[in-house]
């Protein structure tokens, strides 16, 4: 990157800064790359690579009444146009009334050690050149399955993002973050048989697709005999990627906030539910920006306020925050007033979520520890369904598989499911080791987990779906 | 009538397409085109007549797709100045070359005559972006305290969000063209609680989002008054609404519901790439396969659905799409039969469809996206002289009456799906007795469209839609309305949502 002296993503954060006629300002640039590469019926499909720069600048506005706040982003800002971006942010500021969520913006002292940690350093960047050893083994992957009868489908991304924040305040912060995904999905001819897999990945370096594709083609050939099943509550193995994909979307619904004003599963008559018992003993749901191999930003950078995070609170470290500690509810997310007004710690989103309830066993060690059950691939389409007990519905997706005295004996149907991720949590009656996974559903979103697979007694598939 | 957007027809627009598309021609590539795009999009949240935030972006940027050596190569940038442009050219080449060794299927796109240089700005009468943040903060807070004044309503959020795009096309077929559009959504939702036992009820707008302006919110094409009126009483209703009593049930299902069923069931399983298997590892296939187009039987004869990126104040509704097509209506379903897909100039020239011509489905959300087949305007036709909702209603004895989307999910191969809603009222001997609540309906595609009965008539029709419709990897979100009038369907499966969460 051959960076023209002045137009440096920290330069254009300093300039917009001293721009700034604004009570407060908060800037993030975040400089990001992208490659990608999708295929389908044993064929490249389409691909590309894709850099941006974006700009958010949060402009406070102290008035009369309070304190105002906007934010405003655009992308390809260079030295010449931050003016307009930087005034853009004071107008939407001046036009808004107070912020409930106003609070004085953090200072250089807040961040700790991270502060101007890398600062100087030029942004890290991918391109096309990261799929150099996939491509090919791709390749080699569709010539395999063309041998077997198979088809391959799949799409492998990657992307890096780097952010610098820096305030008015003195803040400056610099994260780097590198996200890989790969996604391979294994048919017959006929799209009646269909595996999937995933895997996630900072870098590409550790993923081996071949053995992906042969793991796949072993569970094309477990459903060479198919068993009907009718809607009903089985004993089920959820996979890591499927318990993933059921507890972000409680994450997702953890804002103190909303649980105190009465309108979420977490909320109890005149506050909420933590302190309470959700789930088994042993069970712990945390976040963690250390977490190896799924490592995330360690302070917050909010482009925007919500219920979960407010624009105020930019730069606020994160750490290791326990959501669900032995079973009982210990933490919602918070922005530092909603912390205040509901007498909880301070909570800021983590984009990463970890789940342990204590078990040893790989996932293969509890289907033949199941006398009689139903083994899942992934979940798909999960959508809410009731907030109130938090009733999410979705289907089972690409192979459900019928175990019987520790052995898979046949592919069953699909199903649609009508369940709460909440109420699961207190029925587990078995869990399997935690293991770094894909979410399948909500990967465009989040991808950062570790999940055990988990035993449930009495899984509801509330209808037959046809699909396959 | 609205103009072009200055400050983007001053953007050296010409001048990148000439130094890419040259570069192009150099490099000796099949196809390449050029894409130039901004799309500046605002949100403002209000929550209890508070505003709880105000965003504001603006993403513009320069994208060149190319058919090199019968493979795709894609690359988007930021700089716009003709030498970033043959640098993206460049690049495409290359990804093109990366990915050669994995594509077996050469890549030929269907013809498509020149359409030479075109202009086209879709119907609205005022920019949201020229009405100031004040204003619209100021309507919505307004708006957010009547509801609140209500004994019934604890809490309101409001949402705006408003776009408009910009996007430039030039292509090695001699198509240029320059577009605008505008489109809006504003939603009022209310919740009541119950503080003795913590049961809380949500009901929201059910205005649609729209490709009009601001003037939408000024009433022109929705009553806000008397939808703001009646809201506080049909939430208070629902919270002390009976549960209901699952089973089969006839059912009634009012545009402003109906048009999501559509979308998901209709829309989706009639995008060839997806019965193609393009789409089998996400978004999934569809069930319609292309064996079946003019067989297979997907409702009752009272069904015909259109394909259209035409319709005025459609959210897929445009002059050209982002392959330099110009945009079509056309048949999906006639007299209940499959009659079309939407198609792409891939997938048009690969299965020859539609005479071996696009019509015209190629969409890319973004500039730093590639163009896939997106979906058109999908809408159900009324029946010209068919009945009004009431007599609809008349002709049942058991049933229900839903109104409004709420929660949604169908498989992957667009067969098994369920919906709820905002509302639904009891319907009893051809009359309305009261809402209920904890209500969804599940059923098999083919099943459900077979169970149609009757369409309404003109007097029923609306146009609904969403902003957010996803699919393609990396993922990508495309606006699409669909239009519908009211519809009565026999025998269908109704839940009860608290029992199914086992309570």
């Amino acid at each position: 990157m051959s960076a023209q002296p002045g137009s440096g993503p920290q330069q254009l954060a300093e300039k917009a800064l001293e721009l700034s006629r604004a009570d407060g300002a908060v800037v993030m640039v975040d400089e990001s790359s992208t490659a990608n590469l999708r295929w389908a019926n044993n064929t490249l499909t389409t691909n590309g690579v894709a850099a941006n720069r974006r700009v958010t600048v949060v402009s406070t506005v102290d008035g009369a009444e309070g304190v105002a706040a906007a934010a405003v982003s655009q992308s390809g800002v260079d030295a010449d146009s931050i003016e307009a971006l930087v005034r853009a942010s004071e107008q939407a500021a001046r036009e808004a009334g107070p912020a409930p969520d106003a609070r004085a913006l953090l200072g250089a002292e807040a961040a700790g050690v991270l502060q101007g940690m890398r600062w100087d350093e030029a942004a890290a960047a991918t391109d096309i050149e990261v799929f150099a050893g996939l491509a090919p083994a791709l390749g080699e992957s569709f010539e395999a399955a063309r041998a077997n009868g198979q088809l391959l489908f799949g799409f492998a991304e990657h992307t890096l993002v780097t952010t610098y924040l820096a305030s008015s305040t003195g803040v400056r912060l610099r994260h780097d973050q590198p996200t890989g995904k790969l996604e391979l999905n294994a048919k017959s001819p006929d799209f009646v048989r269909s595996a999937w897999g995933g895997a996630q990945t900072r870098d590409f370096a550790d993923v081996d697709v071949v053995a992906l594709a042969a793991g796949l083609g072993q569970r094309l050939d477990w459903q060479k005999r198919r068993i009907d099943l009718p809607a009903g509550r089985y004993e089920t193995l959820l996979p890591p990627t499927a318990v993933a994909d059921l507890m972000i979307y409680l994450y997702w619904t953890a804002s103190a906030r909303d649980a105190a004003d009465g309108r979420t599963v977490f909320s109890a008559p005149g506050g909420t539910k933590v302190g309470r018992r959700l789930g088994v003993p042993g069970l712990r749901l945390w976040s963690d920006p250390g977490a190896a191999g799924l490592e995330s930003a360690p302070f917050l950078a909010a482009a925007a306020s919500s219920a979960q995070a407010s624009v105020f609170d930019n730069g606020a470290p994160l750490a290791a925050t326990d959501w669900i500690r032995d079973g009982v509810l210990e933490r919602l997310l918070t922005t530092r007033q909603s912390a205040d007004d509901t007498g909880l710690p301070l909570a800021p989103p983590i984009d990463n979520l970890l789940m342990d309830a204590g078990g040893t066993a790989s996932l293969d060690e509890l289907t033949r520890a199941t006398a009689d059950g139903l083994l899942l691939t992934c979940l798909w389409y999960i959508r809410e369904v009731d907030p109130q007990t938090l009733l999410l519905t979705g289907l089972t997706r690409d192979g459900v598989y019928k175990v019987e005295g520790g052995e898979v004996v046949g592919v069953v149907n699909n199903f649609r499911f009508n369940e709460s991720p909440v109420e699961l949590l207190g029925r587990i009656t078995e869990a399997g080791r935690s293991e770094v996974c894909l979410p399948r559903e909500w990967n465009d979103f989040f991808t950062r987990t570790s999940m055990p697979a988990l035993r449930i007694a009495d899984f509801n598939m509330s209808s037959v779906s046809k699909a396959s | 009538m609205p103009s072009l957007d200055p400050t983007f027809a001053a953007l050296p627009l010409r001048e990148l397409a000439e130094a890419a598309l040259a570069r192009a021609r150099e490099l000796g590539v099949d196809h390449a085109d050029l894409r130039s795009e901004r799309i500046r999009e605002q949100s403002i949240r209000l929550r209890d007549a508070e505003l709880d935030g105000v965003n504001e972006s603006v993403d513009s940027g320069l994208a060149v797709r190319v058919v090199h050596r019968g493979t795709w190569g894609f690359a988007a940038g930021t700089v716009q100045t003709p030498e970033a442009a043959v640098r993206l050219v460049e690049q495409a080449v290359r990804v093109a070359e990366v990915s050669a060794p994995v594509n077996t299927e050469p890549v030929v796109l269907a013809p498509e005559p020149s359409h030479g240089e075109q202009t086209w700005i879709s119907a609205y009468e005022i920019d949201p972006f020229d009405v100031s943040d004040a204003e619209k903060i100021a309507l919505l807070s307004d708006w957010s305290r009547r509801l609140l004044a209500a004994e019934a309503v604890a809490h309101v959020d409001a949402h705006l969000q408003a776009v408009r795009e910009n996007k430039f096309y030039a292509d090695t077929n001699g198509t240029v063209t320059t577009q605008q559009r505008v489109r809006l959504h504003a939603t009022l939702e209310a919740v009541a609680v119950d503080e003795e036992t913590g049961a809380f009820e949500t009901m929201r707008t059910l205005a649609p989002p729209v490709g009009r302006g601001w003037e939408f919110l000024q009433g022109v094409g929705w009553d806000w008054e008397a939808e703001l009126a009646a809201l506080p009483g049909l939430l208070a209703e629902k919270l002390a609404a009976p549960s209901i009593e699952p089973g089969e049930y006839d059912l009634v299902i009012d545009p402003s519901n109906l048009w999501l069923t559509i979308h998901e069931s209709i829309g989706h399983a009639t995008e060839l790439d997806r019965a193609l298997g393009y789409e089998a590892a996400y978004a999934g296939t569809s069930f319609a396969t292309l064996d079946k187009l003019g067989t297979l039987q997907y409702g009752s004869p009272v069904m015909h659905v259109t394909g259209d990126r035409t319709v005025e104040n459609g959210l897929a509704t445009v002059g050209f799409d982002d392959e330099g097509v110009q945009t079509q209506q056309w048949d999906l379903v006639k007299d209940g039969i499959l009659a079309g897909y939407q198609l792409d100039r891939r997938i048009a020239q690969l299965k020859g469809l539609n005479g071996g011509r696009s019509n015209g489905c190629g969409f890319a959300d973004s500039p730093g996206h590639a163009p896939i087949q997106r979906m058109a305007n999908v809408s159900l036709q009324p029946a010209a002289d068919g009945p009004s909702t009431a007599e609809l209603i008349s002709r049942v004895k058991h049933g229900l009456y839903i109104q409004g989307d709420k929660s949604w999910s169908i498989d992957m191969q667009r067969y098994n799906f369920q919906f709820t809603g905002q509302r639904a009222y009891l319907i009893k001997d051809g009359e309305l007795v009261g809402q209920v609540k904890d209500f969804a309906y599940q059923a098999t595609t083919t099943d459900f469209w077979g169970a149609m009965e009757a369409v309404g008539g003109p007097g029923t029709y609306v146009l609904g839609g969403a902003f957010n419709c996803g699919k393609g990897q990396p993922g990508q979100v495309a606006p699409v309305s669909h239009g519908c009038p009211s519809a009565l369907f026999r025998g269908i499966r109704i839940l009860n949502t608290v029992q199914e969460a086992g309570k």
